[in-house]
């Protein structure tokens, strides 16, 4: 177990580091002052990029800002969030639309992560096998992932068209559909559209995943099942499964966070409608078709707060661990 | 100017703004938003550049989202930034209340010219005393049909919304029993966004029920309102494909100009494009106003159009208001009409025959346009899109069956005077 090698050696310098510190040597000093020095300029690129906007959001959430006049903004505490006025509870918490944006980014994320698991998982299975031209496929799977969302978006948009889309074209002349699918419009297909879309868009990044950990596996194990004759399936569930169990645990965790803040697919292709609304469509509708900047921080601050609970979640219960296998 | 240093490049530059902005002599570059529905950007681009000659300056388009929604998102992100990217914005006829704050004042550079468009319009661009936007070209809802298959089942122009559905259904119904399986009866705009509320908008009002909202307070949970989006919620799947929920101008027109559609509502600008060389439909489209609501209904229009306004973050305002002023002119205006079919915002080009030769429907629906609803952007001032989007939103849960007319517009009318106090405060 190489890791908790290392572990213990860097716990004992720490230790050391600290009973004797007077006496640090100058060499551990010198790499002190090294790594600082190397880690500054990233600390205050994040700073600038990450931590300055989001301590803004945060403080603009407590007040009453309007996008066209961000300087005459007031301190009005919590209101944004929550208020009792004249019988009637008023902000985020209390607006129905943005519940229903909670729920549909909720059902997105977790239908979307799982199929695009499954589906990722056979895809670099498959890749993981030789065969001839493995390079070429490996390369053309991954072209969906290298478009820009905004143009996969458009151009499914388009695809999806109810009079002039292709695959009502398709399912009509196969016989799948009598009559065209309003894929974008109608409220009981359209949030299956975008999650489809994303499904197509994002399981080449699942597949690459978790082909790097197939590579990775020794290959005795696999050796071992053969020579004693066991089902492949069996040896899926008990040798590679387990094995890849941490690299895929991280690369959910990964996929989640992004399918949290959805914005871009779901905006091009079906804009602010009700039916597909994520927390970030709602958020922005506030800050900037409504000019609500106030309202509209306390909704991003609120996605915030359910990405990092969501996060803390999935890491406590999946016993996910960041240090290696 | 080839300066080579920065500093000197910089002075240069300063000095150029400067001279800019005494004298009009000075070459520049300034830049037009302009929209991209249709041909606009084709007719911005010929009329700019005819202005950029004539004066010897530059100008570089910038085309904006087909929505109307979303270009005022992008508009209000770069006014709020205090952006000089962008000289002058073409606005629509209900911004000037949410976005006038970041325009200068026109009025000086228009010399009185401004007294010829229409007085309502003129009022509608006056925020504060200031005029800040010039009227370019008005719109009003208009119903497009098929001359060609209304002659064939002997069938006229529709005077109400149920003989408009009576008689979308016969030629869809008929149409379709003799092969041509793509046909629909009546396509319009039903996506949620700014469209939805001018369609909508003329459906109220042509049952005579009310604007939404008025000065006395919020008027849109009536029985004549609840009838008329009823009536409009009827056609989904019927004789509007489910698809007309996610359409907006463009895509209405996609359908209708490819022959597959017997009645569309849209902009006069869909004129000019379904008479086009290329269009399946050349020669066989008529234009009527809008049926009304019943026999006591009312033939009702939503006002639309646009108007050129400039930033007053442009570093050329004095230029910037010269090419408002030629793009808006009595003679941009008759060319963009006779070419592209945009009303003209001057009532005595309503009376030009080179113009009523090119779009005959000018003169026939010249009362349409001058009596057409606006939006009641007035008296809800920077809410206005706040209102819209609710009462989008309203008409579109019924549409798409999420909801009756009745409770939706009960709801709407609640969430109206939450977000006023009572109707009374925007």
């Amino acid at each position: 177990m190489a890791t908790t090698g290392v572990e213990t050696a860097s716990q004992v310098a720490r230790e050391t580091g600290k009973t004797l510190s007077p006496r640090k040597s100058q060499l551990t000093r010198g790499r002190v002052r090294a790594a600082w020095l190397f880690l500054t300029p990233m600390l205050i690129v994040v700073a600038m990029v990450a931590g300055w906007p989001l301590a803004r959001t945060i403080w603009f959430s407590f007040t009453d800002a309007n996008l066209s006049d961000l300087g005459a903004a007031q301190f009005i505490g919590l209101e944004n969030y929550l208020t009792y006025v004249d019988g009637e509870w008023y902000g985020v918490l209390a607006d129905g639309e943005w519940w229903n944006a909670v729920w549909n980014t909720l059902k997105f994320s977790v239908i979307s992560v799982t199929l695009e698991t499954v589906l990722g998982l056979i895809v670099a299975l498959v890749l993981n096998a030789s065969f001839r031209g493995r390079s070429l496929v490996r390369a053309a799977v991954l072209i969906p992932w290298a478009i820009p969302t905004i143009v996969s978006a458009k151009m499914w948009g388009w695809m999806l068209h109810d009079q002039f889309g292709i695959l009502n074209h398709i399912m009509l002349g196969i016989g799948l559909i009598s009559t065209p699918l309003a894929w974008t419009a109608s409220p009981d297909l359209a949030l299956t559209a975008v999650i489809l879309v994303d499904v197509w868009k994002t399981t080449p990044f699942m597949a690459l995943l978790i082909l790097a950990a197939l590579q990775m596996l020794p290959t005795d194990c696999y050796e071992a099942a053969r020579v004693d004759g066991i089902h492949p399936v069996k040896v899926f569930f008990k040798v590679t499964l387990p094995l890849i169990k941490p690299a895929l645990m991280v690369a959910v965790i990964f996929r989640l966070l992004d399918a949290l803040r959805i914005f871009d697919l779901i905006y091009v292709l079906t804009s602010n409608s009700k039916d597909t609304m994520s927390m970030s469509v709602y958020a922005r509708q506030q800050l900037v078709d409504f000019q609500a900047v106030g309202y509209g921080s306390a909704a991003s601050t609120l996605l915030f707060l359910t990405v990092a609970l969501c996060t803390v979640l999935y890491i406590t219960f999946g016993r996910v661990r960041f240090d290696g296998r | 100017m080839k300066n080579r240093k920065p500093v000197g490049l910089f002075i240069s530059m300063a000095f150029g703004a400067a001279l800019a902005g005494a004298s009009i002599g000075q070459a520049a570059t300034l830049a037009i938003s302009c929209g991209a529905v249709g041909q606009e950007l084709e007719f911005c681009k010929t009329g700019a550049e005819a202005w950029a000659k004539k004066t010897g300056n530059e100008v570089k388009l910038i085309s904006t989202p087909n929505s109307t929604t979303e270009r005022l998102a992008l508009y209000q992100q770069l006014l709020a930034a205090g952006a000089s990217d962008i000289d002058v914005f073409q606005i629509d006829v209900i911004w000037p209340g949410i976005l006038g704050s970041h325009f200068i004042d026109l009025k000086p550079y228009a010399n009185g010219i401004e007294k010829e468009s229409f007085p309502t319009i003129i009022e509608n661009n006056t925020v504060d005393g200031k005029l800040v936007a010039m009227p370019w070209f008005i719109d009003a809802g208009l119903l497009f049909y098929r001359k060609d298959l209304l002659a064939k089942y002997d069938a006229q122009p529709p005077q109400t919304w149920q003989e408009l559905t009576a008689t979308a259904k016969k030629i869809q119904d008929a149409e379709r029993t003799a092969g041509n399986d793509k046909i629909w009866g009546f396509v319009w705009q039903g996506r949620a966004y700014e469209g939805l509320t001018c369609d909508a908008l003329e459906w109220v009002a042509s049952y005579n029920g009310g604007t939404i909202v008025d000065k006395s307070g919020v008027t849109i949970n009536n029985p004549q309102a609840i009838t008329a989006i009823d009536t409009a919620a009827g056609w989904v799947k019927t004789i509007s494909p489910e698809g007309v929920l996610n359409y907006a101008e463009e895509e209405a027109r996609g359908v209708f100009q490819s022959g597959n559609a017997v009645f569309m509502r849209n902009w006069p600008y869909a004129w000019s494009l379904a008479q086009g060389p290329d269009s399946a439909i050349k020669d066989k489209v008529g234009v009527s106003a809008l049926p009304q609501g019943g026999a006591d209904g009312r033939h009702a229009a939503t006002l639309g159009g646009w108007q050129l306004s400039v930033s007053k973050y442009s570093k050329n305002p004095k230029l910037a208001a010269d090419l408002v002023m030629y793009l808006t002119s009595p003679e941009e205006q008759k060319r963009r009409a006779i070419e592209g079919a945009y009303n003209p915002t001057i009532a005595t080009l309503y009376k030009d025959p080179e113009i009523l030769a090119a779009v005959p429907f000018f003169g026939e629906l010249y009362d349409t346009f001058v009596n057409a609803v606006a939006r009641p952007s007035t008296v809800t001032g920077a809410k206005y899109n706040q209102v819209s989007n609710e009462f989008w939103n309203a008409v579109h849960s019924v549409l798409s069956g999420k909801a009756t007319a009745k409770d939706s517009l009960a709801q709407l009318e609640s969430s109206l005077k939450r977000m006023s106090r009572g109707g009374k405060r925007w």
